[in-house]
């Protein structure tokens, strides 16, 4: 029996298409995943992103407690609603998970965590606090939906829906976030292009969907999230990186606070082991598609496309791929699709930002 | 779902019609573009390719999967449908008219083990249970 998040009824309203997604009835897309991105790219769409769990821990010393359970270092948040993006590693350097953590107050952080990697990551810091920090209290917050709200008139449409949010959003820089009584307004996203993440009540949810509806906001599915994070340049967990590889096997070494003497769980495994193997951009040259788990070949060696498909932005396929060190932008590799060597261009990602190309495209 | 009635189907859910000039022409059908969603990438045999009936012929790419497409009978392949090329969200659009390739077939009679439009939807229908 698949979950279904407080929006469902609304998807089915909209005769979305649903599909499993990590144990969850979610839309994969509302008719065509390909006008969706462009609505996000060019106009406001929202997605329903209730599956992804908040976390709040709250308590004396919780600043501590991050200090160690998370890479990146915690004590950049200074001031109250500040975001920060960063993996949650094991002791062997491995990524647990990927996470966003919101800085409430001194005694109130929210982190919030992939739907598929919920169930572990809860165990994994709740074992890691009974250690380190057994004051604590965290709380797996499924009362809460979320929606991503995003694209270049996200602003303007939600504060149609929610004229209240304006005066607070409107001045709002990109990685924060305020409490809004029982709501959570982020400026955060997946997609490249200026946004909201806003968690709500479960019950609230439906009515705060319809609004952005009547504002001209766009349903859009995973399918969408998916072709979007991908021009981004942004990982997906279980894809781009997992508990099998480091930060620094996946373009995320920018996430790591290496400096000081800061003692975060697999700290020492990533000062231990060599750097091998790096992130890149791909942009294919010749016809067709990349796609995850195709073989890369370069003259430094074997890698793997971790991400690939269409990109609507370019009107034409790109990937992420794990390639051996050394592999310089501006190289041309081989691709294998389907037993045919096809090329494809090194290139710098993201691919698209803020609507903009930034590699060629066609 | 729309399954036209002059047509004749596959169980992989190519379409086939038969010409007046005695070749076929092939496509897929509604309902497989549906469950493939938004075509980016088509891969059409090339000419004078002699296809096994049931072999991999070509490839259609959504947003989603690349997606195999059978050769519905055997016979050497005459013409592809080059617009697709450029255009191959037409197949979502129409995807009786967007046809992928033509073929001459080895022999007259085998389109008659091929699916009507009633054993077709009868088909669909099982799939989808």
């Amino acid at each position: 029996m698949l979950k279904q998040t407080p929006l469902n009824a609304k998807h089915h309203e909209a005769h979305a298409k649903l599909v499993d997604f990590s144990g969850w009835e979610m839309p994969i897309h509302y008719g065509s995943q390909i006008e969706e991105h462009h609505i996000v790219r060019r106009d406001a769409g929202m997605f329903d992103v209730s599956h992804m769990l908040s976390v709040d821990i709250k308590g004396e010393g919780v600043r501590a407690f991050l200090r160690r359970l998370v890479a990146n270092n915690i004590d950049k948040l200074q001031t109250t609603g500040r975001a920060l993006y960063t993996c949650m590693l094991h002791e062997g350097g491995g990524v647990i998970d990927d996470l966003i953590v919101y800085f409430v107050s001194e005694s109130w952080f929210r982190l919030v965590v992939n739907a598929g990697c919920a169930d572990k990551d809860l165990a994994w810091m709740g074992d890691q606090c009974e250690k380190f920090a057994p004051g604590l209290v965290i709380t797996p917050r499924r009362d809460l939906a979320m929606v991503a709200v995003q694209g270049p008139q996200a602003a303007a449409r939600l504060w149609v829906a929610m004229p209240g949010a304006r005066a607070l959003t409107e001045t709002m820089k990109p990685f924060h976030a305020v409490v809004v009584g029982e709501m959570f307004v982020a400026r955060t996203g997946y997609t490249g292009e200026d946004g909201f993440e806003i968690m709500v009540p479960n019950k609230a949810a439906p009515f705060f969907w319809q609004a952005l509806l009547e504002a001209g906001v766009k349903p859009c599915g995973l399918g969408a999230r998916d072709t979007l994070r991908l021009e981004a340049g942004m990982n997906l967990y279980g894809q781009d990186m997992d508990e099998g590889v480091t930060p620094f096997d996946a373009g995320l070494a920018w996430t790591v606070d290496l400096a000081g003497e800061r003692d975060f769980i697999g700290r020492d495994a990533l000062l231990r082991l060599p750097r091998r193997r790096q992130l890149v951009g791909l942009k294919l040259l010749d016809r067709g598609v990349l796609r995850a788990h195709q073989s890369v070949f370069s003259a430094q060696g074997e890698g793997e496309i971790t991400s690939g498909g269409f990109s609507p932005t370019l009107n034409g396929s790109i990937a992420l791929a794990r390639v051996p060190v050394g592999v310089q932008i501006g190289d041309t590799v081989e691709v294998d699709i389907r037993g045919k060597l096809v090329q494809a261009a090194v290139v710098k990602y993201p691919f698209v930002r803020n609507g903009k190309a930034l590699v060629a495209s066609g | 779902m729309s399954i036209p009635a002059d047509l004749k189907y596959t169980k992989s859910h190519e379409w086939v019609r038969l010409e007046a000039d005695g070749n076929v022409t092939v496509g897929i059908t509604h309902h497989a573009q549906e469950l493939l969603g938004d075509m980016v990438f088509v891969e059409n045999p090339t000419l004078g390719r002699q296809l096994r009936a049931g072999e991999e012929c070509a490839v259609v790419e959504s947003v989603k999967a690349a997606s195999d497409v059978y050769a519905p009978i055997a016979g050497e392949v005459v013409a592809a449908n080059g617009d697709l090329e450029g255009a191959p969200e037409s197949i979502n659009q129409d995807p009786y008219a967007a046809w992928m390739f033509r073929v001459k077939p080895a022999q007259a009679g085998d389109l008659d083990a091929l699916m009507d439009a009633g054993a077709y939807t009868a088909h669909v229908d099982s799939e989808a249970h």
